[in-house]
This record gives structure tokens, sequence and C-alpha cells, in this order.
């Protein structure tokens, strides 16, 4: 079901809405194997039940606590891991069903950028060997057309055509993250799942990181899914937002009516868990405290995820499953009582009457 | 700087860490003052030299590699730094309490929470077994744990993560410090667990009343808790101002890039300002100042001498010899 945005609306967003990806209740289960035979016990519902489109030449934001299965979400999206059920399509082509060859002939036009620098580059190779790495893969060119595209590479991210030589313990973290980045669009790719790519960087490095991502999306125009935990940087990055929790997603909006309007009480307490770098605001700023933890993704609360810590949970809340349903125009929600929450911010100082304090 | 009641004094605090590839200059002369009640925030990125500032006055860095070079600091007229060890003993956990950024290596997992709770009220109190169990409780309370009396029999890995840095302040509140030193305490925690473990020590400060040290690299997060702020820069105090003046009027080009640098919840900003280049190699003395490289506003005197703090106002101080507001080097000697 796509979901009929607005052609006008969101100005962030460019060119026509072109729908690249499309998720249909995408679900990843993991089984849980406990004694001598290795029987299935359980599983962890990591994502469960996911739809969303993603449109050509947009960043979409993907936040979510840790355990909220976004990550899970970015790699079955690329067939990195295999779904349990549901769809993904790209470009019109439903992934999942792809024989093994032709998923190696769709790869070079969707990538990945990782979110440990230090993991995700092998120590062993030279950084023009990282780079290309996928070029020789995908029977790219002769080893002089290859360099060249390394040392051209280099300098999309910033580095010198003499690092090619070097070995990634040789460079720092952010560097490291851009070495990731230039092997991630080595292969001119559309699409790219970005998990977390700054959670590992020191702070001044992070803007360099998004900075870079930024320019190369308007150079390549490419499509992201921006997967972190860091909503202000999501405020920054992001075209449009979803917020996840426990597998599923809560909401989805434009992003400045996600942090303006936040109507799924998950998301509104979100906001106003995360601090602003500002004292005077902070100073007047009331907050949302959430009661608890996440509960474990391996037994979830029946009906609506959130109600073991939901402010306006009621018996609705624990017997029904609430439907993702379309609010407004592409304001996507899965909440009952989405309609009665307030229509203010919660990042502002006028927050107005919030929903409710505990403690 | 006029200081009305200071706690705790810090002066031309060095460490080094002598390595297999030579000398670590981890930090480089820190000196500052925590004032009774007071909340003191110190911001900086990593290898900036707040941890080692920390550990080096309760000296729990490891001796050797590491070597506190020189400094002093003052607590209740006693230097930490040349107290004999027993002496140390009693201060640290006792009259100091610390909260670490990891609760679950900072925790013993053999032991219940109750036990390592106890340990340190029978290492500083002369309570009885019935007394300390009593206190224990009363803390598990006061940090907001259910079901305190069944708690005490817990393990640490039964407990969530923001549990388990609940347990961490009990821990550190058990013999009612004066002081309390918490290095990222909610850097591991999920946002809507950090913002539980905020208002908790927010509460717990209006009750108790300790100075506290929070230790962050987030600026978001002491911009509503602290009431001055102490910024870090390649092991030196860059800038030191009360937190709504740091904000609204940074003084130093490493805060202004740094405040520059990240996104606002609260508002679409523009491009995020770029810091270039990297942080400083600890592996050589400073004698130019550790921003120079990466300032924007560098000149000659920048690459010459490492300015030291200097104070622009009562309670405004920066090391830097650029006269921000008045666009042109500083006059000073």
């Amino acid at each position: 079901m796509p979901p009929d945005v607005p052609g006008n609306g969101a100005a962030a967003v460019k060119s026509a809405r072109e729908v690249l990806v499309s998720v249909t209740d995408l679900k990843k289960h993991f089984p849980i194997m406990q004694g001598v035979f290795r029987r299935q016990v359980g599983s962890v519902k990591a994502v469960d039940g996911v739809t969303f489109d993603i449109y050509r030449g947009e960043t979409l934001g993907l936040v979510g606590e840790s355990g909220s299965g976004k990550s899970t979400t970015g790699r079955v999206i690329l067939q990195l891991d295999k779904a349990t059920s549901g769809s993904v399509t790209f470009e019109g082509q439903d992934l999942s069903v792809l024989s093994p060859g032709d998923m190696r002939r769709l790869r070079p036009q969707m990538q990945m950028v990782f979110q440990d620098p230090h993991a995700s580059l092998n120590p062993r190779m030279t950084v023009s060997s990282i780079i290309s790495e996928p070029l020789r893969e995908h029977d790219q060119g002769n080893g002089d057309d290859r360099d060249e595209r390394v040392d051209e590479l280099l300098g999309l991210v910033g580095l010198a055509p003499k690092h090619a030589n070097r070995y990634p313990h040789e460079f720092s973290g952010g560097q490291r993250q851009r070495i990731g980045i230039a092997r991630a669009i080595a292969l001119n790719p559309d699409f790219i799942v970005c998990d977390e790519p700054i959670a590992a960087l020191d702070v001044s490095i992070q803007a360099q990181v998004v900075n870079l991502l930024e320019n190369l999306q308007d150079l390549l125009s490419l499509t992201y899914l921006f997967i972190s935990h860091d909503l202000s940087m999501i405020r920054h990055i992001a075209d449009r937002v979803a917020v996840m929790y426990l597998g599923r997603i809560m909401e989805l909006a434009e992003c400045n009516r996600l942090y303006t309007r936040p109507k799924h009480p998950y998301t509104r307490a979100l906001l106003s868990a995360v601090p602003v770098p500002d004292p005077q605001l902070e100073a007047v700023r009331r907050r949302v405290i959430l009661q608890g933890d996440i509960p474990s993704p391996a037994n979830p609360p029946p009906g609506c995820p959130f109600n073991t810590r939901c402010p306006m949970a009621q018996e609705l809340c624990v017997a029904e499953v609430p439907e993702w349903r379309q609010l407004e125009s592409g304001h996507w929600v899965a909440c009952h009582f989405a309609e009665e929450t307030p229509d203010t911010s919660v990042t502002t100082a006028s927050s107005g009457p919030i929903l409710t304090e505990s403690e | 700087m006029t200081n009305p009641n200071p706690i705790l004094e810090v002066k031309d605090l060095q460490t080094q860490f002598h390595t297999q590839d030579g000398t670590v200059h981890a930090i480089n002369g820190v000196s500052f003052v925590l004032n009774k009640g007071e909340f003191l925030g110190v911001v900086g990125e990593s290898g900036s030299g707040k941890s080692v500032t920390m550990m080096s006055l309760l000296r729990l860095i490891p001796i050797p590699p590491g070597e506190i070079v020189s400094g002093q600091a003052m607590f209740e007229g006693r230097d930490l730094i040349t107290m004999e060890v027993d002496e140390l003993r009693t201060v640290r956990g006792g009259r100091i309490g610390f909260i670490f950024q990891d609760p679950l290596t900072s925790l013993n997992p053999v032991l219940t929470i109750g036990y390592q709770i106890m340990e340190s009220l029978q290492i500083h109190t002369d309570l009885s077994d019935k007394g300390r169990e009593e206190r224990a409780i009363e803390l598990l309370k006061l940090v907001g744990i259910p079901g305190a009396k069944k708690r005490l029999d817990s393990y640490p890995h039964e407990l969530s993560g923001g549990m388990r840095q609940r347990v961490m302040i009990a821990m550190s509140l058990a013999c009612s410090p004066r002081v309390l030193i918490a290095d990222e305490p909610t850097t591991a925690l999920d946002v809507t667990i950090q913002a539980q473990i905020i208002e908790l020590i927010r509460d717990l400060r209006e009750k108790l009343n300790t100075a506290v040290i929070w230790i962050t690299h987030d600026l978001g997060v002491i911009a509503g808790l602290a009431d001055r702020v102490l910024v870090m820069y390649g092991g030196l105090i860059v800038e030191e101002a009360p937190v709504a003046e740091l904000y609204a009027n940074p003084q130093h080009p490493y805060t202004e890039g740094l405040l520059g640098s990240i996104p606002r919840l609260d508002q679409k900003g523009s491009k995020l300002v770029n810091i270039k280049g990297q942080p400083p190699n600890l592996y050589e003395k400073p004698t130019s100042c550790p921003f120079a490289p990466r300032c924007p506003y560098v000149f000659d005197r920048c690459r010459e001498e490492n300015p030291p703090l200097i104070s622009i106002s009562e309670s405004h101080a920066t090391a830097c010899w650029w006269d921000m507001d008045n666009k042109r080097p500083r006059n000073a000697s």
C-alpha cells in the first residue's frame, strides 16, 4: 500500500516522488534454540511487521532505542538477512524471490555503511584493495581503471591518493568511516543503508562525516536509509522519519512534522527525553519520563508493544494491536488514540500541556 | 576568580603514560575548583583528558604505565596526591563517591548487589549488620528501585542497564559523600533511560546537596544539569564558564565549533559546522596551542605559545589568544 503523499508538501523531498524501495509487512524472527536437540523454544521478534516506502533521492531516518530492530530492518532490506515473511521490492522487483545470481547483479545498486569502522574494514588489506574490492567482485574495468577509480573515490570522500597504499590502522575513526563510505559508493549505487554511521565517532568528527554524506547525496543522487538512535542528528539529515519500537514502526512522517507535532505517545516521550544543548530551554522544558525498560522482543506484550510504558494506555491497547494507518496525508501512526494526543511540540519551551508527568 | 566555598581544589595536575611508543601526555596542567554543592560539568571528546583528570586526583590510574608528574588536589584540607594510600582509601568511596560509565563492568557479576552496597558501608561506617542492610534498602529506595528489599539478593545480570546504573548510584551515595564524580554515567544507556537517570540525579542533588562532577561528551546532557562547565581539549582546560554563559557566549574557538557541530532537536538547522582535522597527538608536550591546527582564528602567537586560562570576567575564562568579541588578538601576557 503506497502512501499517497502530496507532491508539494515536503520541500526537502526532491524531484518526483518515485518509490525506490517498498517494504511490506516485513518480519524477521530469530529462533531461540534450547536443549541437546536444539529444539526451537521461541523466537526473538526483531522485526515484526513493518511497512513503508523509501522514495528516490530522499533520506529516510529510522530511529529507535537499542533492541528496537532498526539495524535488522536495514539488513533485511538489503537481503543480508533473509526475511521470515513479507516483501521488499527495489525498483519494482521483489528481492525475496530473486535467484542468488540475479540478486548479485542487482547488488551494486544497494550498499551499506556500517557502524563500526574498526570492525568493518579488513586490517590486512590496503585502503586501495578495500575500496576496489567491489569493483573486482563485479568485474568492472581493468587494473588501471580501478586504480584511477580508487583515486577518484578517495578524492570524493576527502582523502588523498597517497592514502591508497596504507592500512586501516593508520587512520583515525573518522577517516576510516570515509574509507567505508568510499567502498559503499564505488559501484555507483542508488541506495545506501547507513547503519549508525556516526555512533562510534567523536562529536566534532560526526559533523564531518554527516556533511560528507549530505554532499555525496547531492552529487551522486543517492537515496539513504539512515539508521540512528540520535534524534537530533536524524532531524538534521532526514526528509522523513520512522520511529521504531520493539520491532514495529510506531510513527512515520515528514521530518519537521514528526518533530513538531508527534502523534504517537512513544514519539512524544522519546523526543522529550532528548536533552537540548541550550541551558535556558532545558530549564523550562517538561519531560515525559517513561517508566521501566523496553520489554524483551522474545516476549513482547500483547496488543500494542508500547502499552507497558505508555502513559495513555487503556484496555483496548492490551487487547488489540493498533492498525498501521494514515492519520493525515503522509503521516502514519500505529496508535488507537493518536487523534487524542495534544497537537503540540515536546521539543521546545512552549510545549503546553504535556501528556502526563510520572514520578 | 573568587571561590566562595571550595571543597576540592586541583592545581596544575599533570599525568603521563609511559608506553612502548613513547610518553602520552594525557593531562598537562589542569587546575580547577569545585565549590560546595556545585554541579560541575566537564565536557570533552575522547582523549581530551577528562576521565584521566578525575582518575588522577583519586589516584585510580594504573602506575606504571601512568605517572602523576605534578599537581595538588586539596580536599578538606588534605592533598589527595601526596596522601598515604591507607588514608586515601577512607576518602575514596567514602567522602568522594564515583559512578563509572559502564555499570556492567563496574559491578562484580558474582556478588549480589546487596553485598556490594553493604561492602562499602562496612569499610567506611561502623553500622551493625542490621544497620547496613537497612541503609542498603533505604539507598535502593532512594534511587527508585522497586521492591528494594528483594533486590538486595539480585545479581547484576538480573537487572537491566538502567537499573544497574541506579545500583551504581546507590553504591556511590552509600556513605553520603561530599563529592560525587560521575564519568559518562548515561552514555551507555538509551535516551529514555538516560532521561530517568538525569531526573534521578537532579532529584538526589536537591535532597542531598552533594557537589557533583559530571563528565560527558554530550553538550545536551549537562545543559540542563550543570551550574558551571569546564571544556577540555588536548589534556587542558580550554574554557570555563557558568553554564548559560558558555552556551550563549563561547569564548574559545573549540567550544564555539563544538556547539556548531551538533544538530539540535528543536530546530532544523542548515549545514553543520565542521571542525576541520583530527584531535591532537598527545605524544608531544604541547608547546603551542593544541587547537591551533584546527582553529579558524589561528595566528602566529598560537603556534609559538600555549595560552594559559585567561580570565575575561569574574567567572569566565578561556585559554585563547584570540579575542572573539572584538575580533583581534587578546592583550594578554
